[in-house]
């Protein structure tokens, strides 16, 4: 039946199809440290879906699990399913999946530092037809004109900025259909996380790419996202659309750093059993 | 007549170094995709030069097919010991790795011995042996010869490197494994790419020394000048070898011409010493970046 589902989008059926579904998914690294305890969740076509939620709380080992990078960490998906298509896909190998059309931009940029910006470009396009790799480079140019002007430097010297927006356009470059974005505003100043989150949202209308987007940085992401959901303890605990989550009175004041009057506050202020508060205690 | 001997001198040594640019370059290539040092790079070449003996020699190949034949076997050696030395470690800490060719440079060595006796062998020459005027100098055509096979495959080695899908792959490997695994870059393949490269380029330098020293179990040590190369140059720097290979030749060169009694054979390990004293990464090799 699921598999009949993205014909019935072909004929211009208004539901949007599920393109990638987490059903209950269990995380096990190294044989004995469970990370993920049932985890469900879905990415729509076309769609922003952001992921968020505390240090710790599996958000990294989540997109791992979708993009097969688990498996080189000693991590493995023990129960539940990840569905890419309608199609298996956690017990494929990274490559695999990438060339299914699925990127992960990891955490903390990791750039080829001793290749120039163009040398990562072409090894994101690994998997990426021949011919059509100069068209690419064009595409991922327009939207970052200052890799371009960054000519033959080593990549290691970009900025951090000029680093995230490698790693982003190093994913442009396989042309992916869903693409995971690992807290693409880590250690950056606001206005360029601002740029950046601007970029993604300009990729996601314009290339049409699927975007799963996981933030710490609750507020930036909640404004670009379509549906979001907030993982705690290896779950998700929480999911709505921005509106509704933005609502709920808790996420107002562990993620957006709001009281219930609207008003920001100092997290200092957060009283400390309030702070240490959580929703699966 | 102070000069024609210096001319002769330089270009004996730039050959003999582009000789062990050849080796050092296969090791280099394995190092850049796993930091893995090969300690086996010293038995491809010696098995090289006794494939082409045997090719050229027992089977009776003329030699354009015999250096055919022996290229492609080598390639795959280096693609059977890939899969079934190398492969069953990945992800196992490098030193395993390395440890792992310290017994598959045995092994190579004993299968050598076993097949084809441990006493040197008569090579049917095949490279012109003529001598020839240049400045003044008189110079062994099988020389400049090898001057010019080794430049050639070490331009289109520098180009697949910075080129080619699979080379931009290997250093993206070298620099960041899970990254280049996110992109779909195929470790394996690129692994196995490598030691192949490594295999034939030993050949090739196995070839040139069975023409101009003939063959015998002598030719590991020539492998052995390797680590003063690629110490000299940079474990993970094709020029590197290059410059490497060919400052250690000509060094060993000018000081058997110029002194007496054999000191020629420790000054390469003396420049070594010294250079990791100075600049252990070598004069072309990778600096670890620091942000500020």
């Amino acid at each position: 039946m699921a598999r009949d589902a993205p014909r019935s989008l072909l004929l211009g059926c208004p539901l949007v199809q599920a393109m990638l579904s987490l059903n209950n998914v269990e995380v096990i690294y190294n044989d004995v440290i469970l990370v993920l305890k049932g985890l469900s969740l879905k990415v729509e076509q076309g769609r922003i879906a952001a992921l968020l939620g505390t240090n710790g709380a599996g958000k990294s080992t989540t997109l791992k699990a979708i993009s097969g990078l688990l498996h080189p960490e000693d991590g493995e998906v023990t129960d539940g399913g990840v569905e890419f298509e309608g199609e298996q896909i956690d017990k494929l190998p990274a490559e695999d999946i990438v060339r299914r059309g699925i990127f992960q931009v990891m955490e903390g940029r990791r750039v080829f530092e001793h290749l120039t910006p163009q040398e990562n470009l072409l090894a994101g396009a690994y998997t990426a037809r021949a011919g059509g790799v100069d068209e690419s480079l064009d595409r991922v140019y327009g939207y970052f004109p200052r890799l371009k002007e960054r000519g033959a430097s080593m990549a290691g010297f970009l900025s951090g900025g000029e680093q995230q927006m490698l790693a982003i356009g190093r994913a442009l470059m396989a042309q992916p259909k869903l693409m995971l974005l690992d807290e693409p505003s880590l250690g950056l100043a606001p206005l360029l996380v601002q740029e950046i989150f601007e970029i993604v949202e300009r990729i996601n209308r314009e290339q049409g790419t699927t975007i799963l987007l996981v933030e710490q940085n609750a507020t930036r992401a909640l404004e670009i996202a379509d549906y979001g959901y907030i993982m705690e303890g290896g779950r998700v605990v929480l999911e709505g659309t921005p509106a509704e989550l933005q609502d709920n009175a808790d996420v107002k004041e562990f993620y957006l750093g709001l009281t219930q009057v609207g008003q920001r506050k100092s997290y200092r202020d957060v009283k400390h059993y309030r702070r240490r508060k959580r929703w699966l205690s | 007549m102070q000069g024609d001997v210096f001319l002769q001198l330089t270009v004996s040594g730039l050959s003999n170094g582009m000789v062990y640019a050849l080796v050092a370059v296969g090791f280099v290539v394995i190092f850049k995709a796993s930091d893995v040092i090969n300690f086996a790079q010293g038995e491809f070449l010696l098995f090289g030069a006794y494939l082409a003996f045997a090719f050229i020699a027992q089977f009776g190949l003329p030699w354009s097919l015999g250096v055919l034949a022996t290229l492609l076997s080598a390639a795959l050696i280096g693609l059977l010991v890939e899969r079934l030395v190398l492969r069953p470690l990945i992800g196992e800490p490098v030193i395993s790795m390395i440890m792992v060719t310290i017994g598959l440079s045995s092994l190579l060595r004993a299968i050598v011995n076993g097949i084809w006796g441990a006493r040197p062998r008569a090579f049917p020459n095949f490279m012109p042996s003529g001598e020839v005027e240049f400045l003044g100098a008189v110079v062994g055509i099988d020389r400049l010869l090898v001057i010019a096979i080794a430049g050639i495959l070490l331009a289109v080695l520098t180009l697949f490197f910075r080129h080619t899908r699979d080379g931009i792959a290997m250093r993206a490997i070298a620099d960041d494994q899970q990254a280049a695994l996110s992109m779909g870059i195929s470790i394996k393949r690129v692994l196995a790419v490598a030691w192949a490269m490594a295999a034939i380029t030993a050949a090739v330098a196995g070839i040139i020394l069975a023409n101009t020293v003939g063959v015998s179990h002598d030719i590991i040590f020539i492998g052995l000048r390797v680590f003063p190369v690629v110490i000299l140059g940079g474990l993970d720097s094709v020029p590197g070898a290059v410059v490497g290979g060919g400052v250690i030749g000509l060094l060993e060169s000018y000081t058997a011409g110029y002194t007496t009694s054999g000191l020629e054979l420790i000054v390469p390990y003396i420049v070594l010493i010294v250079v990791l004293m100075v600049r252990p990464y070598g004069l072309f090799g990778k600096e670890i970046i620091e942000r500020v």
